[in-house]
């Protein structure tokens, strides 16, 4: 019976848990601050952050700031992964320039790169360039090595007959190496939403005159925590959005791959 | 260059002459034997492969040593040898994916520098699909390289998708196929280019008993078609007897080299399951193998740790 009832393919049973388990939180921070076990002042209030929310909405002065945090993310995440994809190509074909450049690639890939949010803003201003190009130079890596590394995996084979059937070096990139990276490109793509994210939260939070970050930093230097969580909230459900965006376009290029679960057809 | 016509074999030594199939090797060219208008597909001359070793610096390994052979124009051709005998090696020196470190390589006469043979096509001894296409698309895939349009290409692979068996199952990706039907949409692929010549690598080594007799004879039935120079590299002696016009033998490996050469007088059509049962196929089983046999033996002593 137990075995049934927790079964994890029931997606209904799934759904309703998980649904459950939010609530319940919900409730405990509820019941928790409103009884003063904890002070509302530090950790906020549900039903306040609820009406913070939708005050905003109602008023409409979030939309600013929400499309202005959009619009650096996603700038960020397309540049960044662009920027990525065709470095990590160019530097895998080219054997001799990745050996060179190794070292350089592996120390600004290990340098902690939030720390040049306030030389961009001194590049770019306070407008949106300089959180695009913090996010930017974090997608950046993180897609650049999976490409490089995506490339490197192509199977040999598949390449020595590729070839073998008449590929000239330009096909060959269109039809083995790109698509054999592809994988790793997407799987490297949810990383880098959310970095994107992180790249124009912060950049906003450290100079900036409109933003979900410049948002939460204003709220917080008023100790307004209810707004602070608001923000946040904001952010998670954006990072979500665009992560199911990013799992659907996957979905679509990557519907050659097996997966999970799938059967495979056994006749000869 | 020498003439169309030379003897397809130089480097044997050491095996005793046992019956009229089996023809010796000597360096002296038997050459006026045979007509004239037999074109050579591939020849050898005096090809040696040597690989870095990654043992350590300086240190080489010579995979193959001074190989001379020559594949005739129609002809299907067995390598038979141990494992890890250099088989492979001079497979890819045919299709011109590795440069000999010595010696050339002609396909119907002309020198084959740098580049492919674009005269032949591959089929790997492990899967070579695209995988992020479907049967048809890999199949297309060699058309569209060589300049044909999509929908032409697209018509070619139906074709192809029908003879080889694999009818309605061309929107298929190669993970939802079976080892088999892998194997056959590889075949198709490799064979709408109509190569003339096919170099094929140990193919169906990886397939069950059953699916690789029903391959075996798909092939056979695909090659009496168009009779295309075939030079099939195997570990499996009755595979290469049941297929083959010729067998040769190689020495084990390192520095393998071609050690005897044998016809294979069975009758075509051939049925590859009933001609392994007929006596003369025995007979050539039995001729091959006290040849191949030592050299297993010899390869097995050096692997040994």
């Amino acid at each position: 019976m137990r075995a049934i009832a927790l079964d994890p393919r029931n997606r209904l049973l799934v759904l309703v848990t998980r649904f459950a388990l939010l609530a319940g939180g919900i409730l405990l921070w509820w019941i928790l601050t409103s009884r003063g076990w904890i002070s509302a002042f530090f950790f906020g209030d549900p039903v306040g952050v609820a009406r913070r929310i939708a005050g905003w909405f109602v008023t409409g002065s979030v939309y600013t700031h929400l499309y202005t945090t959009l619009v650096e993310t996603i700038l960020a995440f397309l540049i960044g992964t662009v920027l990525g994809l065709a470095c990590g190509l160019w530097l895998a074909l080219n054997p001799f320039l990745a050996v060179v450049t190794d070292p350089f690639i592996k120390a600004m890939n290990s340098m902690p790169r939030l720390i040049f949010a306030p030389i961009f803003a001194l590049w770019f201003g306070l407008g949106i360039w300089s959180k695009v190009a913090l996010g930017v130079t974090l997608v950046f890596f993180v897609v650049f090595f999976n490409v490089f590394q995506g490339v490197r995996e192509v199977s040999p084979a598949v390449l020595a007959n590729t070839r073998m059937l008449g590929a000239n070096s330009r096909e060959l990139m269109r039809h083995v190496y790109l698509p054999s990276a592809m994988s790793w490109v997407f799987s490297s793509l949810h990383n880098a939403v959310g970095i994107a994210f992180v790249g124009s939260v912060v950049g906003e939070y450290l100079g900036s005159e409109k933003g979900v970050g410049y948002l939460i930093l204003l709220a917080e230097g008023v100790f307004d925590i209810n707004s602070v969580i608001a923000g946040i909230l904001l952010l998670t459900v954006f990072a979500l959005v665009l992560d199911t965006t990013v799992s659907l376009v996957e979905d679509h290029f990557m519907r050659w791959q097996p997966s999970a679960g799938q059967t495979v057809s056994g006749h000869a | 260059m020498e003439r169309d016509t030379v003897m397809s074999f130089t480097a044997a030594v050491g095996i005793k002459r046992r019956d009229a199939s089996v023809r010796l090797a000597t360096s002296s060219a038997d050459t006026l034997d045979r007509p004239l208008e037999i074109r050579e597909a591939l020849r050898f001359e005096g090809v040696t492969c040597t690989f870095a070793s990654n043992r350590g610096r300086g240190e080489n390994y010579t995979a193959v040593s001074d190989v001379n052979l020559s594949v005739r124009d129609g002809e299907f051709l067995s390598i038979v040898g141990p494992t890890g005998c250099g088989k492979s090696t001079l497979l890819n020196v045919a299709a011109g994916l590795i440069q000999p470190s010595a010696g050339t390589l002609s396909v119907f006469g002309q020198k084959l520098g740098q580049g492919l043979n674009r005269q032949a096509s591959y089929l790997f001894q492990v899967d070579a699909l695209m995988p992020w296409k479907t049967a048809a698309e890999n199949i297309a895939a060699g058309l569209l390289f060589h300049g044909r349009t999509k929908a032409d290409a697209m018509a070619s692979a139906r074709d192809w998708l029908i003879r080889v068996g694999l009818e309605g199952h061309g929107d298929k990706y190669p993970h939802q196929m079976s080892g088999g039907m892998r194997k056959r949409a590889g075949l198709a692929q490799a064979l709408v280019l109509d190569p003339r010549i096919l170099l094929m690598d140990e193919p169906f080594s990886a397939l069950d008993i059953q699916t690789r007799h029903f391959m075996e004879d798909e092939l056979l039935r695909l090659w009496s078609a168009d009779r295309k120079s075939v030079v099939f590299v195997t570990h499996d002696l009755e595979e290469a007897i049941s297929l083959s016009d010729r067998v040769i033998v190689m020495s084990a490996g390192p520095a393998t080299r071609p050690i005897a050469e044998f016809d294979i007088d069975l009758r075509r059509p051939r049925e590859v399951s009933e001609i392994r049962m007929t006596q003369r196929f025995l007979q050539l089983h039995a001729e091959i193998w006290q040849v191949l046999r030592g050299e297993v033996l010899k390869g097995y002593a050096r692997n040994r740790p």
